[in-house]
């Protein structure tokens, strides 16, 4: 929800250009989304993303729903009272423009088969789409649903934080569209203490309900995400999952179980043979 | 949309193409390892069955796997690379490895030509095929889904004993009843051990095991369990008289078709609780 009294936040708009190599992020900040949408439309424009479809979903003011293969940025409207426990009926909108988290450890890069999911030199995840086949196995390793494939064209899509804009040197489009700040893009490092900033700043504003997410590896088991929040209720409001985990890190047992069945199988069939008779 | 529970995953796109290569993949590799165990035991007939089986499993397979892609002009994408996190990828090469071996191994068989090369085929392809046939639950198992993913410790098994009652249903109802004692065997101790690791799966699922409970996916599972003890009965008990056999071996394989689907199937609706 939007803060509207007080000193505008990052009065220091320019943030340091990215080098090759240096990791780079969004830091969105939904305490100041006034839930424009002017990023879903960017978005779209700049990487002629596909209608997802004119659906009223009967939810707010979101008839977009969720992340996917052709909706890249997505803002959530979710209606809330605005005491706790609802009291008086007052209602807020809490609005947060969602996007592919870039994790540290991405499930969807490491599942894929073709190796079409990739890591840029901007620490970044991107579908090469002259690789992918469109096996769809990165879709249910997501643990936050963002990647899905396109049925009309076969591939995987999600967002490429503007690879191509990076590359150019330039914002992703998204957050050079933001009007008020609340996406911003920039090196990760710099992003963290801004982030850490801006939660100290709205404690003190007595906003005890602020809340950072995946700023670090220390709410989540993905390594830390590359495309962080600072959100104002807790996460399942922003349809962002709790604790969200990287199937890879269990495949050590998995494969150990997989191998110790495999055993088995093998024991099986010599012991059928076991006796007498052939 | 409401729930801020979650979980917030997208569904699996794969098709049921992919529910049956779970069936088709496990009956080759246990099949090729049944082959080759009655190779060298000297029961050749059982032998020579069970070989054409995995033979016949491994054809089916890639055209399975291919068809489901979104882009299946791009299937030798999967060979540019060879990836251990990606069970997709070590499936790939697995199934490639296994396919060439059981190819050469059953022409040989059938043609009669180039024994020594058609038995050392044999023998890789028994190498590969209990790996063909517990890779596909990494394959589910690496996923966010928490119905697949927090199974990952029973699923393999389930998927053993599967493919092992499988194999042993179809060379039961193939070979004639006096060599097919093992594959009689093989089918119930495989339908055992299938049952007791998904109760042992859904016991650790604990709440996530809810998609067992609901349509379709409980009907499945229902009938995967009632048939596999019906035929591995049959099988067991009357399996000396061939009729008896093949209607046991025909519950077996059905049971085992039906475990397959429900476990797919209850992926979906994990991931996407309605």
């Amino acid at each position: 929800m939007a803060v509207v009294s007080g000193p505008p936040p990052y009065p220091d708009t320019r943030v340091a250009q990215p080098r090759p190599g240096q990791a780079v992020g969004f830091f969105t900040d939904s305490s100041i989304c006034i839930g424009c949408k002017a990023c879903e439309v960017a978005c779209k424009e700049w990487n002629h993303v596909p209608t997802d479809g004119f659906n009223f979903l009967g939810s707010s003011y979101d008839n977009t729903g969720e992340l996917g293969a052709n909706t890249w940025r997505h803002v959530t409207f979710a209606e809330r009272p605005a005491a706790p426990g609802g009291g008086d009926g007052q209602m807020r909108w809490l609005m947060n423009s969602d996007v592919c988290k870039h994790c540290a450890s991405a499930a969807c890069l490491e599942v894929c088969p073709t190796g079409a999911l990739m890591r840029t030199e901007f620490a970044t995840v991107v579908v090469q789409e002259d690789v992918c086949n469109g096996c769809g196995y990165c879709v249910p390793a997501c643990p936050f649903g963002v990647i899905d494939r396109r049925e009309e064209d076969g591939r995987a899509f999600k967002c490429t934080l503007c690879y191509d804009r990076l590359k150019g040197g330039m914002q992703p489009a998204c957050a050079q569209a933001c009007p008020t700040q609340s996406i911003q893009f920039g090196p990760i490092e710099e992003l963290r203490t801004r982030a850490r900033r801006r939660l100290e700043q709205l404690r003190q504003e007595g906003r005890k309900e602020a809340r950072l997410y995946g700023v670090d590896g220390s709410d989540n088991e993905v390594g830390g995400l590359h495309a962080f929040f600072l959100l104002m209720d807790e996460p399942g409001v922003y349809r962002l999952p709790t604790r969200p985990a990287t199937t890879t890190r269990d495949l050590p047992a998995m494969w150990k179980a997989a191998a110790a069945a495999a055993g088995a199988l093998a024991a099986g069939v010599l012991l059928a043979f076991a006796g007498k008779g052939r | 949309m409401s729930s801020s529970e979650g979980p917030f995953l997208k569904a699996p796109l794969w098709k049921p193409e992919i529910g049956a290569y779970l069936f088709s993949g496990g009956l080759a590799g246990a099949s090729a390892v049944l082959a080759f165990v009655a190779r060298s035991r000297g029961n050749h007939r059982l032998a020579r069955r069970a070989l054409l089986t995995a033979a016949a499993g491994a054809a089916v397979s890639p055209p399975l796997l291919i068809s489901d892609l979104g882009r299946p002009e791009r299937f030798h994408h999967m060979l540019r690379v060879f990836k251990v996190t990606s069970p997709m990828s070590v499936g790939t090469w697995l199934l490639s490895g296994f396919g060439a071996a059981i190819g050469v191994a059953a022409a040989s068989e059938v043609l009669g030509v180039l024994r020594p090369v058609g038995l050392a085929a044999e023998g890789a392809a028994a190498l590969l095929g209990p790996g063909l046939a517990t890779y596909t639950a990494v394959l589910l198992t690496d996923t966010a889904v928490p119905a697949w993913h927090q199974a990952h410790r029973e699923l393999p098994f389930v998927f053993a004993g599967s493919a092992a009652a499988s194999a042993g249903a179809a060379a039961a109802i193939l070979t004639p009843a006096e060599a097919a004692r093992p594959a009689r065997r093989l089918a119930v101790l495989g339908a055992a051990g299938e049952l007791a690791a998904a109760a042992a799966m859904k016991r650790r699922l604990g709440a996530l095991a809810q998609p067992y409970e609901r349509e379709p996916v409980r009907r499945l599972d229902r009938m995967a369990q009632s048939l596999s003890i019906t035929g591995a009965a049959i099988l067991g008990l009357l399996g000396r008289r061939r009729p008896a056999a093949a209607l046991g071996g025909a519950l077996v394989l059905a049971g085992s078709i039906c475990q397959r689907f429900a476990i797919f199937r209850a992926g979906f609706d994990s991931a996407r609780p309605r």
